[in-house]
């Protein structure tokens, strides 16, 4: 369970959220709102990327503030760009990199390496630059680098923001079979059907909390009205 | 990653890249220390005995010397005329042989093992606060990101030239450096993001 | 050292060597101008001493293994034995001191000043080791190696301009670096 408490944050100068209070339970959680919305900033709060300026956030009685290196063991977060988040030259040795840092032994690594590569089809490509695969790869390998590590929950920034159909429907596919909690930062409404939960955001206050259907009323509506 | 390194399997390909960086460091130092043309010349037979053990023919040894020949030809001309054409001939020899025992370091050591050197070259500097895993970390990163940024200079200079402006260094230089700088926020959030 | 310091210390060795992969540009005036000896006086004038310097050397200890990442790409042991490896050795001090005297101010200095410390530390301390190196190996007389060196100078100066203008910009664009 991810709770926030009376959350306010500023960041770079800017106040991007007030007063924010939320517990999110629910396996499928969508985050949507107009650019400059603070999404993206609420996003960064739930694994302590940011930290509150006011109020805390809490991952299973975990708080961020505190207790950083644990949340964020527990907490995976995918970025909108995987070209910013894939950090080693080749496909393995990017994947290895979260295993590292959690100082899991070598013989256990490999293991969780190949298994988490050869569900995504990633394993014949271990050996190959991270930087000559499509869009569409790279994403499912900044995926893979995140959930090898285990997490119990998994936040998204925008994961189908910058890919085509195809690839789009691909990471759709790997979103809807993930078993972990996940909460996704999107525009993209097709993905969100069927989820829990959506929450909408504007100018950095909650406009609608419900299931999908009323909530993206509310979205579109206020989207037409402004 | 494009890398200098031509694969073989002679004696030198397989000597750790230690040795032969000592050896190279050691063979420098004495050809500047000794000073004598008589030297130069017996390391430049034993340098091109190398050649010919790693397996590499003359055209290697030219492919090495022929990026220096201007700079060859300017340092001998103005020894000509500062100071003496016979100390132009050695200084040139002294040079060439530098050049081809460098270079045979590059042609028979893959730059990851030398990098690899480099980070276990550091690991005595932990004890002076030197954190060498983000040493590791900034090579990885660098080795990374060198593509990332060519296709970043590529797509500035095409914008550039629709506008006439490829030859303008500011206008090529200053974007490419924001978009670089704008990365590295997220960039650095997804290496917190994953523990490290 | 932060997380964004080691990130930001590495996208600049990364972007030197993207530079280097720009042709040279012939400036009007008949001067050869590369882009990449223009990241070393970046380095310096945006990251400050420390990680501007840092970053330069991270770029030539992978030039050193073996990348051919110099303009022209040129790499490995030999380029650091050459005429030039005074220069190469050179760089990284330069971007120190250019970071050094930027840092010195809150913000961005004053054009003038700005274009001073890209000169000093990218022309000054660079040709001081650079030229001294290069009468060593060439055997040449002090004065001489600096008069083969001089043609270098033009371009060398104009460079610096250059990188004073962009290091202001970004200084102004992006304050919390």
């Amino acid at each position: 369970m991810i709770e926030l408490e009376t959350v306010s944050l500023s960041y770079e100068g800017r106040s991007v959220l007030h007063d924010i209070s939320l517990t999110l339970t629910e396996r499928r959680i969508a985050i949507v709102g107009s650019n400059g919305s603070g999404k993206s900033n609420f996003a960064r709060l739930l694994n302590g990327l940011r930290l509150p300026t006011e109020g805390r956030v809490r991952v299973d009685g975990l708080d961020t503030r505190s207790a950083g290196r644990e949340v964020r063991r527990k907490v995976g977060f995918v970025f909108q760009n995987p070209d910013n988040q894939i950090v080693f030259p080749l496909v393995s040795e990017d994947v290895a990199f979260g295993l590292k840092n959690q100082r899991v032994a070598p013989a256990e690594r490999d293991r969780l390496v190949k298994e988490i590569l050869t569900h995504y089809d990633l394993w014949s490509l271990r050996d190959h630059p991270s930087h000559n695969l499509s869009g569409g790869q790279k994403q499912l390998l900044a995926i893979a680098g995140v959930l090898v590590m285990q997490p119990d929950y998994v936040v998204m920034d925008e994961p189908t923001t910058l890919l085509d159909l195809r690839n789009k429907l691909r990471i759709e596919r790997a979103i809807a079979a993930l078993a972990q909690t996940t909460i996704v930062v999107t525009h993209d409404l097709d993905l969100i059907s069927d989820f829990d939960r959506v929450i909408v955001f504007d100018r950095g206050r909650i406009l609608a909390d419900d299931c999908p259907g009323p909530a993206l009323r509310r979205y579109v509506g206020a989207m037409q009205d402004a | 990653m494009l890398d200098l390194y031509i694969p073989g399997q002679s004696a030198l390909h397989r000597l750790a890249p230690g040795w032969k960086i000592l050896g190279l460091l050691l063979a420098g130092s004495l050809l500047f220390a000794l000073d004598q043309i008589g030297f130069s010349l017996l390391l430049g037979a034993f340098t091109l005995g190398l050649y010919a053990l790693a397996g590499f023919g003359p055209h290697q040894v030219w492919t090495q010397l022929r990026p220096a020949l201007w700079v060859f030809a300017l340092i001998f001309l103005a020894q000509v005329l500062f100071v003496d054409w016979r100390v132009g001939i050695f200084v040139i020899i002294r040079f060439a042989v530098l050049l081809l025992l460098a270079g045979l370091l590059t042609l028979t050591t893959r730059s990851s093992e030398i990098l690899d050197g480099f980070e276990k070259g550091m690991a005595p500097l932990r004890r002076f606060g030197v954190q060498t895993e983000k040493v590791s970390l900034a090579i990885s990163l660098t080795l990374r990101f060198i593509p990332v940024l060519a296709a970043v200079v590529q797509e500035v200079r095409e914008a550039q030239r629709t506008r006439g402006l490829e030859r303008n260094l500011v206008a090529l230089a200053l974007p490419s450096l924001i978009r670089t700088l704008r990365m590295s926020e997220e960039i650095s959030d997804a290496i917190d993001a994953r523990g490290f | 050292m932060k997380t964004k310091d080691i990130v930001l210390i590495s996208l600049f060795a990364a972007l030197t060597a993207a530079l280097g992969l720009i042709p040279q540009i012939m400036l009007p005036i008949g001067v050869p101008i590369t882009a990449q000896s223009m990241g070393v006086m970046l380095a310096g004038a945006v990251l400050g001493a420390k990680r501007g310097s840092l970053a330069i050397v991270l770029f030539l200890g992978l030039v050193a293994a073996g990348l051919p990442l110099l303009s022209g790409g040129r790499g490995g042991a030999a380029v650091f034995f050459g005429a030039s490896g005074g220069f190469l050795i050179g760089f990284p001090i330069g971007a120190f001191v250019i970071g050094f005297l930027f840092d010195r101010h809150r913000g961005k200095p004053p054009m003038l000043m700005s274009i001073l410390y890209v000169l000093v530390g990218g022309i000054g301390v660079v040709y001081l080791i650079g030229v001294p190196w290069l009468a060593e190996v060439a055997a040449l007389p002090l004065e001489k190696a600096f008069i083969g060196s001089a043609g270098f100078l033009p371009g060398d100066a104009i460079k610096a301009i250059l990188a004073a203008i962009v290091a202001r910009a970004v200084r102004r664009a992006l304050p919390a670096l």
